[in-house]
């Protein structure tokens, strides 16, 4: 009785996991077979990137990094990751109680002897077992292209666990973020454009940084903060940025509850 | 013992109106009637009760327990069917109902299947495919499948045939014998004078009236009219006779006291036509407040 509403929640989300999850197995898998190219003509590459402006190279991070070594690489395709992660958890945490109000099924949940407590609580571990199934497949999917077509080159495997393991700071606070947003309107009618607008406004924003250099509005973007150029670059996090996007993360979950459970249902009609 | 205690109920939405002071109990074992036009109040008030909304004022208590604090508690003894049907639309009849049943600490498989087959539902049908009576119906079934306590209903009968609603009016007869207590909403007052043992009518989020149901009938207006050629108004200036307009060939008037006295009228004259009906709920409000 405990996990029903855990059970079906997750069922309803398989679909959009597995689909998630793929595109980024292809994504991953497509991208780092062409390493071998890169890495073989290293000095044409470089040559051929120098001449491009700096600033569209600043905005793809291409400036700072050397795509002829595995991590370089990887961190360069990686963005994309990012970006497909950022939307994915931004639709999840808009999503996760929005759509029983956008689709009326709050009043059948709510009405039964749950407290809206652990309505909250279960649904926020189904978004975690869902999003945790899809590290999961990132990281074999990762580690099987590095093996299969690194050509054995060298790498730091402690720098590449600390890509890996930044995609669950950047997924928890765009699932945050959006369920907070999604308590504090009135009603979300459609997940989609609010999850896309908040990652790709993410996005945007940390490209923009790149370009104009000095302004500091990058520090709100978490790309920024979780950057996969400077990861490699350091061989490390960024540790204050990181240490304030778990803050953001305590704290919109935090608030979430709070709000939820001092939120009154609109009717349906 | 009071299964539904109301005191100076208030909700306000931002600014406007929900309910103002509302206040009323209602008895274990009772049927209550709750009317009003749309948009008095009743489905705030309901909505209170089942704590999916929160009072601005007021108190409410439902087995004794507060509503705001205990509503989980509250709940497990609650059967709820709103006006409005919706579920999970992609999921099947049965998964639905099992769902549904899975809140609950009984084993309620026998009578979801009990239900179920009183109410003909196709159990491995989807519901994004059932039509709006039949989304009623699942309604019906998954808000009386764990055997509550109490029951909301809240305009239960608009969707349904009335061949179902006589099904669904016999049900509730059924759980009420077998002391559940009802609180059923409406805005039709035939359905509510034909179930409820007591009412409440609501007007603009307030409570006009809590009465007995007899009384009420006894104080309640019909509406008549008569077609006939060559009629006299005079001759239907009756005690109990207000509203008197005639127009052309055709006279109404509103009546109230003992109907035999317009009968014998009518059977006095040649008339084309004759209707003697229940006033609709405005009109009935209209005379209240006269």
């Amino acid at each position: 009785m405990i996990t029903n509403i855990y059970t079906h929640e997750f069922r309803a989300r398989l679909k959009s996991v597995v689909i998630w999850s793929l595109a980024m197995v292809i994504i991953i898998i497509f991208f780092f077979s062409l390493f071998p190219v890169f890495s073989d003509q290293a000095a044409l590459m470089n040559e051929f990137l120098a001449r491009y402006p700096a600033q569209l190279r600043a905005a793809f991070g291409l400036d700072k990094i050397d795509l002829s070594t595995v991590l370089g690489f990887y961190a360069f395709i990686f963005v994309f990751v990012q970006l497909c992660l950022a939307i994915q958890s931004s639709n999840y945490g808009f999503g996760l109680v929005s759509v029983e109000e956008s689709e009326l099924t709050a009043d059948f949940l709510l009405s039964k002897p749950v407290s809206r407590t652990r309505v909250m609580t279960s649904k926020l571990l189904a978004a975690f077992t869902s999003l945790a199934i899809t590290d999961v497949v990132i990281w074999v999917s990762s580690i099987a292209s590095i093996l299969l077509f690194g050509e054995g080159r060298d790498y730091s495997q402690s720098t590449l666990i600390l890509l890996l393991l930044s995609i669950v700071v950047l997924q928890l606070i765009f699932l945050g973020i959006g369920l907070v947003i999604s308590l504090l309107v009135r009603r979300v009618r459609s997940v989609t454009p609010y999850g896309l607008g908040l990652a790709f406004g993410a996005y945007i924003l940390n490209g923009f940084s790149g370009i104009f250099g000095d302004i500091k509005l990058e520090l709100i973007t978490p790309f920024k903060h979780l950057d996969p150029t400077n990861i490699v670059l350091h061989a490390s996090y960024d540790a204050p940025l990181v240490l304030l996007d778990v803050v953001v993360i305590l704290i919109s979950l935090a608030l979430s509850y709070w709000l939820y459970t001092r939120r009154d249902i609109p009717a349906v009609s | 013992m009071s299964v539904i205690e109301v005191t100076n109920l208030t909700k306000y939405y931002g600014k406007s109106r929900g309910i103002v002071n509302v206040s009323f109990t209602e008895e274990e074992g009772e049927i209550f009637g709750f009317i009003g036009p749309n948009g008095a109040g009743k489905s705030t008030t309901i909505r209170l009760l089942l704590s999916l909304i929160h009072p601005t004022s007021g108190s409410a208590k439902v087995f004794g327990k507060d509503v705001v604090t205990q509503g989980p508690e509250i709940r497990r003894d609650i059967g709820y069917l709103p006006s409005e049907v919706y579920y999970y639309e992609g999921m099947k009849v049965i998964d639905l109902l099992k769902y549904s049943a899975s809140f609950y600490d009984c084993d309620c498989t026998k009578r979801l299947h009990e239900l179920s087959e009183l109410m003909e539902l196709e159990m491995h049908r989807r519901i994004s495919d059932l039509s709006y009576g039949n989304k009623k119906k699942v309604g019906i079934v998954q808000g009386l499948l764990h055997r509550p306590k109490l029951l909301f209903l809240d305009e239960p009968t608009a969707g349904l045939d009335p061949l179902m609603q006589r099904k669904f009016f016999n049900l509730i007869r059924e759980e009420n014998a077998r002391g559940v207590t009802v609180f059923f909403s409406s805005h039709i007052l035939g359905e509510v004078q034909r179930l409820c043992t007591r009412v409440g009518i609501i007007r603009e989020g307030s409570i006009a009236e809590i009465s007995d149901i007899r009384t009420l009938q006894e104080n309640n207006y019909k509406k008549v009219r008569i077609l006939a050629d060559g009629l006299n108004p005079a001759a239907f200036d009756l005690p109990g006779v207000t509203n008197l307009q005639t127009e052309d060939s055709s006279i109404h008037f509103f009546f109230k006291g003992d109907i035999n006295a317009v009968l014998q009228k009518v059977s006095a004259i040649q008339v084309t036509d004759v209707t003697i009906e229940e006033p609709t709920l405005e009109e009935i409000f209209m005379h209240y407040y006269e």
